[in-house]
């Protein structure tokens, strides 16, 4: 059913991603998909990495470590944005598009006030492509 | 720029490597064990995140509310005391002010003739984020836009009268606001002398100074590796010491600058705004008028740094120069077209002609001109340059050194020879061809309608004029936000996004106090003493540009 799943992750916020981690791992299992796990990070020195090819690597190795815990085949993809805050959803949304994946599996905060000026990347994200998303809440 | 590293599983002995590899692209990262946002204090409270540098956010975020509160509670006190200061800054200090802002000149125009030119900021692979026309918008916005609005009328008018006017003496000294010897009588001598002495204050001068910061913290940050904040600068001077307070105190400092610059600004652009209202469309020139305009220009700042560089800054920069080159083009185009085109060659000649005898730092007799004129212009462009460079730095990430620079420093000045030629070079036409003296005789936030109000279709440039001024007040509010809370994060520019509109609003909202309550003027003297410290600032960004420099890999 599903062919290739992607999972966009923060390697500084792996801990509260986990869920959605697990989640597609499962899921991958199920319909011997592909997950290819996707960061978007600036391009300026951050606290991981201090250059964007340096977090490539990290996130290449997180991906690594994923496919032989769980025997699958993984890939990954780093997308660097000059202002990766403001810049995420769209910057998911072309990724969706370039890896051509089928099914986006995503953690996403519970919904609160202040969602009316910072929405959501998950609900962003659910509403401007045409595959589908699975949004796993995270109780922060 | 995307990196696309598929791996399929391996053999159970393949290691997981956690080192920290070499970057793609030859580039020279500084060995430090600091972690960026390793003295950050991350929280999440009320359905808020924050991620804050905790001793620079919560210093900046006392002293600036301490010195709202003694600007507010004992204006009368506190306004000779940040008088004095300035004075005496501008008075016993201009030659150091006059001697560092030409050695910042002369390192940005020599690096563009060397080899070091060819280095690439963020590695020798980098890519440009942002198209040419997006970045220099963005740029040109950030460094001086609004300031062209109100002194592109303005200023070479003041210099031509004070020329003509030749000079006087009591007491053995100048009394005359004249740049250099004058040009009593003389009245095309004192054209040539008054747009030489305009460009020179808009000129290779303050590009020349934004272009040093913002090169070192590019360097600093895209090949070295280090947080983009104003401390990395120091890197090569003070070592793994920046990390404790000097560095927090070179960042409070800047954030300091950086907000009080952009509140007193959008104070007092508020009330130049306002006249402009009313003398446009009759609106009441009043208080509910400014903290109105306050009020909006800060919301849509609001919006645009939601919106992030690409879709907030950068389309609102390209907007604004839209429309400014809209606006130019039509005072080329109605003004004296001919006087502009064959001006534009004069005065970047009488430019180049006065340019040694006008940024001499040593025995100058025109003290009013090069004191309250010349270093005034420098302390104010310095003190901005920390908010300028970071965001310029920011944005020039896959730009070769030399394409920076003629990007920051000449490109820019060239536009502002035209910009000072065609509004300068139309409104002393008028005074000379047309013996209209109403520009001149005009409220210094009026010269410009004042002079377009000589040319045709008035009511529709006026009001491109207003919309101008308001964009690029929206331009700076947006940027400055974004600079602030990436110092007060400790250097990150993925912060939360409430940081960012926290910032954006308390700028709001310390104008409107202090426009309520006065003190802005008073303020933003004191914003401009910050001039000098952050001098030895950019004094240290030379040595750090060259160091930083020499150490990259090269061919």
């Amino acid at each position: 059913m599903f062919k290739k799943i992607m999972v966009p992750v923060d390697l500084a916020h792996a801990a509260l991603l986990q869920s959605s981690i697990d989640l597609a791992a499962d899921l991958a299992k199920r319909y011997q998909a592909e997950t290819c796990y996707v960061s978007v990070t600036a391009n300026t020195p951050g606290a991981l990495a201090r250059t964007p090819e340096e977090y490539a690597h990290k996130l290449a190795d997180f991906a690594k470590a994923q496919g032989k815990l769980h025997g699958q085949e993984v890939s990954s993809r780093v997308v660097t944005a000059p202002d990766p805050i403001a810049d995420m959803d769209d910057a998911i949304i072309q990724a969706i598009h370039d890896t051509g994946a089928d099914l986006v599996i995503m953690s996403t905060h519970l919904p609160r006030r202040l969602d009316v000026v910072v929405p959501s990347n998950g609900g962003k994200v659910a509403t401007h492509t045409d595959v589908s998303v699975f949004l796993v809440r995270h109780r922060d | 720029m995307e990196n696309d590293s598929p791996n399929t599983p391996r053999g159970k002995d393949a290691p997981v490597s956690d080192g920290v590899p070499k970057p793609e692209g030859p580039a020279n990262l500084i060995d430090t064990d600091y972690v960026i946002g390793q003295d950050n204090v991350t929280a999440s409270r009320f359905g808020l995140d924050v991620d804050l540098h905790g001793k620079v956010f919560s210093i900046s975020a006392l002293t600036i509310l301490f010195f709202v509160f003694i600007t507010l509670a004992l204006q009368d006190q506190v306004e000779p005391i940040f008088d004095a200061v300035f004075a005496f800054l501008t008075g016993n200090m201009s030659w150091f002010f006059l001697l560092a802002a030409n050695i910042f000149v002369l390192l940005a125009v020599g690096l563009i003739f060397t080899p070091l030119g060819k280095i690439r900021i963020g590695g020798a692979h980098a890519t440009p984020d942002f198209s040419y026309t997006g970045w220099f918008a963005m740029l040109f916005a950030a460094g001086m836009g609004i300031g062209l609005m109100f002194y592109g009328v303005s200023e070479p008018l003041t210099h031509f009268g004070t020329a003509l006017g030749g000079t006087s003496m009591e007491n053995g000294a100048r009394t005359d606001w004249a740049p250099l010897a004058a040009a009593a009588g003389d009245t095309d001598g004192a054209i040539s002398l008054a747009m030489a002495a305009t460009i020179f204050h808009w000129g290779l001068h303050p590009w020349g100074i934004y272009a040093v910061v913002a090169l070192a913290l590019a360097l600093f940050s895209f090949n070295k590796g280090l947080p983009l904040t104003m401390r990395s600068v120091f890197y090569p001077i003070l070592g793994e010491r920046i990390w404790g307070w000097p560095g927090h105190v070179i960042d409070i400092l800047a954030v300091f600058a950086t907000l009080f610059g952009l509140a007193t600004s959008l104070g007092l652009g508020a009330s130049q705004a306002s006249a402009g209202l009313a003398y446009l469309f009759g609106i009441p020139d009043n208080d509910v008028t400014m903290v109105l305009l306050i009020v909006g220009i800060s919301a849509v700042a609001l919006l645009s740094v939601l919106a992030g560089v690409d879709k907030g800054v950068q389309r609102l920069s390209q907007l604004n120069m839209v429309l400014a080159f809209l606006l130019l083009a039509f005072v080329i185009a109605v003004g004296p077209t001919l006087a502009i085109a064959s001006g534009f060659f004069e005065n970047l000649g009488a430019y180049l002609v006065h340019l040694p005898a006008l940024s001499m730092p040593f025995g100058r007799e025109d003290a009013n001109f090069s004191q309250g004129w010349t270093a005034f212009y420098w302390a104010w462009w310095i003190s901005w340059s920390p908010f300028v460079g970071m965001f310029i730095a920011r944005v020039s990430r896959g730009r070769s050194v030399r394409e920076f620079l003629i990007a920051v420093l000449l490109v820019p000045s060239l536009v502002s020879v035209l910009w000072m030629t065609a509004f300068g070079g139309t409104a002393i036409d008028q005074v000379i061809t047309d013996n209209f003296q109403g520009v001149k005789d005009a409220a210094l936030e009026l010269q410009l309608f004042t002079m377009l109000g000589q040319l045709p279709l008035t009511s529709i440039t006026s009001f491109v004029g207003i919309v101008l001024v308001m964009v690029f007040f929206i331009t700076s509010s947006d940027s400055g936000s974004l600079v602030i809370d990436s110092i007060t994060a400790g250097g990150k520019v993925d912060a939360p996004k409430p940081q960012r509109m926290f910032w954006a609003i308390i700028e709001g909202v310390i104008a409107i106090a202090l426009l309520l309550g006065g003190g802005l003027a008073a303020l933003q003297t004191a914003v401009i003493t910050t001039g000098l410290p952050f001098t030895l600032v950019l004094v240290a960004a030379c040595y750090a540009i060259i160091k930083g420099l020499l150490s990259e890999p090269r061919g």
